[in-house]
Formats: structure tokens, C-alpha cells, sequence
């Protein structure tokens, strides 16, 4: 059961992740990367990470791919005339990613990361438990992590102010 | 049955290699970011799949900081898009060229 449900989310994701690639407009794009993060997380769900579930849910579909929506709404007038395909550019393309596959899956492969079960409950299982280390050992990282989020914040705020202050100067 | 680590493996390994062609062949900034966040959830995944086969919860603590890090890295990726589009009136990276010569 477990095993049916695997292939099907691996082959959501995998087709949708394509898709992101392959769509000719840009919108069908964005779909196509909310799909493929639904897919994600029925896997996490799967490997009993269900906070990260949800917050992937959360943060990537909710925030994330709405944002993307807004910004194509906003620039890509253009619509469908951004994908030309160039024989020599696509192919080394798929060249370099079967490349990168191949190695990636060699190192798996050679590194005998074995077919054994799953260790214990799983740590996401517990919010418990979540919330224990990121108030103890992860405490400095959870400080360091909101000082990231207000300079990101300080920083749009001023690349978004000073190019529209710039524009009506020229 | 549970599927394997070898599984996830490959399927974060695929997904990941999947990204990395939409970065190399598109050339619209949008769908080439679209395609690095691709990237970073394959990198996730791989994580989250170690975790749990290993019974560690560290692969676990470190994703939340990487989803926390790619919400601020979309906002100000999106930012710059829009600055430079407001500046250069296009998002085609073939029209982008002016660091070239």
C-alpha cells in the first residue's frame, strides 16, 4: 500500500516537475511547481515528517507560488513567446542534468545506503520533540534565522524604492 | 512495505537533475527561478528521507531553516526581478547581455 502510494506521488512530482520545465507560459509553469510541492508533501507525510508537511504546504503553496503568480501577472505580457527551442542548447542541457543523475545515483549506489527500514517513530511525528531542539541546540540559528527575515524585508523595501525613485528622475 | 531510502534517493537525485535543466535550457528569470526552488525541495526532500531512515531529527530542524531561508530568498529574487524589468523593460536572459563584452 505504502509502497503504490510512493510510485504514485514520485510519478506526480517527477511529471510535474517536467512540466515546470517544459510549459510554454509561464502560468502553466507555476501550476505545474504547485503540483509537484503537493507531491512533495504527501512524500514528507509518507517519511512522517508531518510539521514539515504542513509548513511546506503552508510557506511554498500558500506564499511562494503566489508570489510567482503576482510577478508573472505583473511582467509577462509576452505570454507564450519565451520558449525557443535551440537543438545544440537542449541537448547539451540534457546532457549536463543526465550527467548530474548519473553521479548522484553512482554515489548513491556505492555508498550501499542500504535497503533497511526506517529508524524509530521519526522525528517530525513529535511536535513535541520539534519544538525541544529548536529551543535548545538550534537556538542561535532560530535567532539568526528572524535577523535574516527583517534584512530580507529591509532589503526589498529599499531595491523596490530606489529604482521607482530613480525612474521618474530619467 | 515501505519503499526504500535508495528510492527517495534517486527520486530527490531525479528531481534535483530536473531543476538543473530547466536552469540550463529556459530563458525566462521567472520560470529559471521557478526552476531553482525545484532544486532546493529536491535538496529537501533528500534530507528529510535521511533523517527518518537514520532516527535523527537534526535533517528535520534543518529543513524548517530551509524553508524559512527560501521564503526570503523568493521575496528578494522576485524584488530584483521586478527592479530590473523596470529598468531594462525585458526578463529574457539572452537580452541581458550587457556584462558580456
Amino acid at each position: 500500500m505504502e509502497q503504490i502510494a510512493f510510485i504514485f506521488l514520485s510519478a506526480l512530482t517527477l511529471a510535474c516537475a517536467l512540466g515546470v520545465v517544459l510549459a510554454k507560459n509561464a502560468v502553466n509553469g507555476a501550476m505545474c511547481l504547485l503540483l509537484c510541492l503537493a507531491g512533495i508533501a504527501g512524500l514528507f507525510v509518507q517519511l512522517h515528517a508531518y510539521l514539515l508537511a504542513f509548513i511546506l504546504v503552508l510557506v511554498y503553496a500558500g506564499a511562494v507560488v503566489a508570489l510567482f503568480l503576482f510577478i508573472i501577472m505583473l511582467l509577462d505580457m509576452q505570454g507564450g513567446q519565451a520558449w525557443r527551442f535551440r537543438p545544440a542548447q537542449a541537448l547539451a542541457g540534457f546532457a549536463a542534468a543526465a550527467l548530474l543523475v548519473t553521479g548522484l545515483d553512482l554515489i548513491a549506489i556505492r555508498g550501499r545506503l542500504g535497503g533497511g527500514p526506517p529508524v524509530g517513530q521519526g522525528a517530525g511525528s513529535s511536535l513535541k520533540l520539534y519544538a525541544y531542539q529548536l529551543f535548545t541546540a538550534y537556538l542561535l540559528p532560530v535567532q539568526v534565522m528572524g535577523f535574516l527575515l527583517l534584512v530580507a524585508m529591509l532589503g526589498i523595501i529599499l531595491i523596490s524604492r530606489r529604482i521607482s525613485e530613480a525612474d521618474p528622475s530619467k | 512495505m515501505t519503499p526504500s531510502l535508495d528510492a527517495y534517493v534517486m527520486l530527490s537525485s531525479a528531481l534535483f537533475a530536473i531543476g538543473f535543466l530547466g536552469v540550463l535550457v529556459r530563458r525566462n528569470t521567472l520560470v529559471i527561478f521557478m526552476c531553482l526552488e525545484l532544486m532546493l525541495v529536491a535538496a529537501t526532500l533528500a534530507l528529510v528521507a535521511f533523517s527518518r531512515f537514520n532516527g535523527t531529527e537534526d535533517g528535520d530542524v534543518f529543513v524548517f531553516f530551509i524553508l524559512t531561508v527560501a521564503a526570503a530568498e523568493v521575496a528578494v529574487g522576485l524584488a530584483i526581478i521586478v527592479a530590473l524589468f523596470r529598468l531594462r523593460q525585458t526578463i529574457q536572459v539572452d537580452r541581458l547581455n550587457s556584462m558580456r563584452h
